[in-house]
């Protein structure tokens, strides 16, 4: 099974680490504006999240794609082949996330590789709202936590 | 160019003219950015006597080389200018997200002078820089204007703007950056409002280079473990925020209660702490820019002050808590609220409030007036509002506490350093603390050498607060350091886990430039001394170097350290020897060319 960038929006502070070192690793220079994860906060009411690519089972960036230049890699990673890309952008337009890019200094599509299967934004994610597992594990971490609701409930009612 | 952009933006208000300007390379490497390089700018073009909110005063916006970059926590920046609270040197910090994009848009700063004729904001879109119209935004508050600006601009923009504080020269406005983030002390935020001046939007998508790669990512790895696994910085403030300081100040005996006129114990304290704010009103933690820490609190109020923002910061908690008895704390919670909405410093206007309720207990300020009593909360909200409208009493608040007490003929009873009201350590607790009001170069101010850290919270190490050995040539490095961090653009706060050795690396890395840790250390000290010669050419002397009566004649009352008072004269005279001062606290010219700085006359 392979492991998925798995997002807790609510242990995200807001701080755009994760933008700064993807960013830097992935262009040499730190530019939100070229990273290929976006946190959006809401500052009104305090929310915070980062946005990235999922690594869609059915990906709509690799089937609009007209010449086969997105596939999948060894990690689950939807890839880019620049050689073959012919830049239409299309799978920037399909992508139902917006998590598929065009940078404009290199010219080319970009999103998230999972840095060859470790991810930059995970290491320094400094609360943990960004983390690196297996998809069925962090499901089952999601439903765990949704059932402790649950017992809560229980416990306050009986 | 590496770190910095090297660029600067100059807009003359009068004449709606705006030019680009490049960075002079021996100012970089002398005072390397933000509070170094304002001061340095400021100082070389403004005449230290002029009337803080004339057209001839100047305000910096400005960054550090590792604003914006990966560096833990570096999303600083400076407004440099003369405050209005004082007439000292005013390099109020901010973090958010303002900073950063200003360095994204291609920019380490802008200087503003002159004064618009009509209220304007400045819209910087990488290369495209324009002066718009905000006669529609005056009167607006912070967080309404940040919304229009944006509406009008780029929703990506920040905006660093006034509230009607600041439009109504409130002494001690803020400039709010992102919301919930100011530029708090010293009152640029009515430097701004005098110049008719109500926001600044930025949007950039530029990069910043780095010098060694490599290098850098190490540094930053490094500085960010360090950061992650500090009690304080990983730990305490992660849980608790800044209001973690509470209980731990309060059991040091140190937590000022009623504008400090008693212990300095407050038996309420746990009602106002950290702790009770992460079980009943924290929703989330909030991180400024590249920020591992994350001290900022997301607050809910639910009971009558309700509202969901940002804060209260220690300083506000212990201001509109127990300076002012006051054990609610949604009461002192929603006066903040409304001081990032109104853009007001909240440490001058609670004790300049406590000084006004103590003055009318004592009936040097009749009832009729203002009938003000401790721990009335309906009373601080309301005084909150009307001082930020200068409505009723509400405008004589607005002068800051001194101008107040000494109007009604007891200016004693403010407790100002310098006409600036000092925040929440009782200094008979900490001599320290004590000897660094009297000494900061922009009055009452912790966050300019934080001898807390080594007195109370015994970091690096622990030394004792009630001593005065010792403390004069500490706080010299504190100062220094401080100085050093203000000015890479980092928050002070990483001080508590990392130290020179690793902010020079941050910054040898990042820049390229090849200066060892006691140059960079030196950097710190050539600021102070600027800061400092700009104070006495603007009139400030060595009687000005002083503390509130209180604290020199008045023993601490109870309390762990009952019977104290602040032995300030005989750390005074050491600290003035340990700067290489003369015996009135000035700089030699011997002193400035040993540090380099042969082109500031004394």
């Amino acid at each position: 099974m392979d492991k998925i960038l798995v997002v807790q929006p609510e242990k995200c502070t807001g701080c755009r680490t994760c933008e700064l070192v993807c960013s830097y690793t992935h262009t040499g220079e730190i530019n939100p504006a070229r990273a290929r994860i976006s946190v959006f906060s809401f500052e009104r009411v305090g929310f915070s999240t980062p946005v990235v690519c999922q690594q869609c089972t059915s990906a709509a960036c690799m089937a609009v794609c007209p010449v086969g230049a997105i596939s999948r890699d060894n990690n689950g990673a939807m890839v880019v082949n620049h050689d073959r890309c012919l830049r239409c952008k299309m799978c920037a337009i399909a992508c139902p996330l917006g998590a598929t890019l065009y940078d404009y200094v290199e010219d080319k599509m970009v999103k998230c590789d999972l840095c060859g299967g470790d991810p930059a934004c995970v290491k320094l994610c400094p609360s943990g709202a960004i983390s690196y597992q297996d998809a069925n594990a962090a499901n089952f971490t999601k439903r765990k936590d949704y059932a402790a609701r649950f017992k809560d409930v229980y416990e306050e009612v009986g | 160019m590496y770190a910095w952009t090297g660029n600067m933006i100059r807009v003359n208000l009068s004449d709606k003219t705006i030019k680009l300007e490049k960075l002079n390379n021996d100012d970089m490497k002398n005072y390397i950015g933000a509070r170094g390089l304002g001061t340095r700018i400021y100082t070389k073009e403004v005449d230290p006597q002029i009337d803080p909110l004339s057209p001839e005063n100047k305000m910096i916006f400005i960054t550090g080389p590792l604003t914006g970059t990966l560096a833990g926590s570096g999303g600083r920046f400076n407004v440099v200018t003369k405050g209005p609270l004082n007439g000292t040197i005013a390099a109020s910090n901010s973090g958010g997200n303002w900073g950063p994009e200003l360095k994204f848009a291609g920019y380490d700063g802008i200087i503003f002078e002159g004064r618009a004729e009509k209220p304007v904001y400045l819209w910087i879109n990488n290369d495209q820089i324009e002066l718009r119209d905000a006669e529609d935004l005056w009167g607006k508050d912070a967080h309404d204007t940040t919304d229009l600006v944006k509406a009008a601009t780029d929703e990506e923009a920040k905006v660093a703007c006034i509230g009607p504080a600041g439009e109504n020269l409130v002494k001690f406005a803020c400039i709010m950056n992102e919301y919930n983030r100011a530029a708090g002390r010293s009152g640029v935020g009515a430097v701004m409002g005098s110049k008719n001046l109500k926001a600044v939007a930025v949007r950039g998508t530029r990069g910043i280079k780095i010098a060694d790669y490599e290098g850098f990512l190490n540094a930053i790895t490094d500085t960010r473990a360090k950061l992650k696994a500090h009690p304080v910085t990983g730990a305490g403030l992660a849980a608790y925020g800044t209001n973690v300081l509470v209980n731990i100040l309060n059991e040091h005996g140190g937590l000022p209660v009623k504008n400090f006129s008693e212990a300095a114990v407050y038996p309420n304290a746990e009602k106002i702490s950290g702790e009770y704010q992460a079980e009943h009103n924290l929703i989330r933690n909030k991180g400024c820019f590249g920020c591992p820490i994350g001290c900022g609190r997301v607050s809910k109020n639910k009971g009558k002050y309700k509202g969901i923002g940002e804060g209260p910061e220690y300083e506000a908690t212990w201001g509109f808590g127990s300076n002012l008895d006051i054990d609610d704390f949604e009461a002192a919670s929603k006066a903040n609220f409304l001081c990032n909405e109104l853009g007001m410093d909240p440490i001058t206007l609670a004790a300049t409030i406590a000084c006004a309720v103590e003055m009318v207990e004592k009936g040097f300020i009749p009832r009729e007036k203002a009938d003000l009593n401790w721990g009335d909360t309906d009373m601080l909200v309301e005084m909150t509002r009307q001082t930020a409208y200068r409505e009723g009493f509400g405008d004589e608040l607005a002068e800051g506490s001194y101008r107040l007490a000494e109007k009604y003929g007891h200016p004693e009873y403010s407790m100002s350093v310098k006409k600036q009201e000092m925040p929440a350590y009782d200094p008979r607790g900490q001599q320290g603390i004590g000897l660094e009001y009297a000494t900061s170069n922009r009055g009452g101010c912790h966050v300019r050498g934080y001898m807390t850290s080594p007195e109370v919270l015994g970091i690096p190490e622990k030394v004792d607060p009630d001593t005065t050995e010792g403390k004069p040539g500490l706080l010299k490095v504190f100062q220094d350091l401080t100085a050093l961090v203000d000015s890479a653009g980092i928050c002070l706060f990483t001080t508590f886990a990392i130290g020179l050795p690793e902010i020079a690396e941050e910054l040898r890395t990042a820049t390229g430039l090849n200066l060892s840790d006691e140059e960079f250390l030196l950097v710190g000290e050539r600021v102070w001394n600027l800061e400092k010669v700009f104070n006495l050419k603007a009139g400030l002397s060595k009687k000005d170097d002083t503390l509130p009566p209180r604290l020199l004649e008045e023993p601490m009352k109870g309390g762990p350290h009952k019977g104290n008072v602040v032995k300030l004269e005989e750390m005074l005279v050491e600290y003035y020897q340990v700067r290489g001062w003369d015996e009135n606290g000035v700089p030699g010219q011997a002193k400035l060319n040993e540090l380099g700085m042969t082109d500031v006359a004394i």
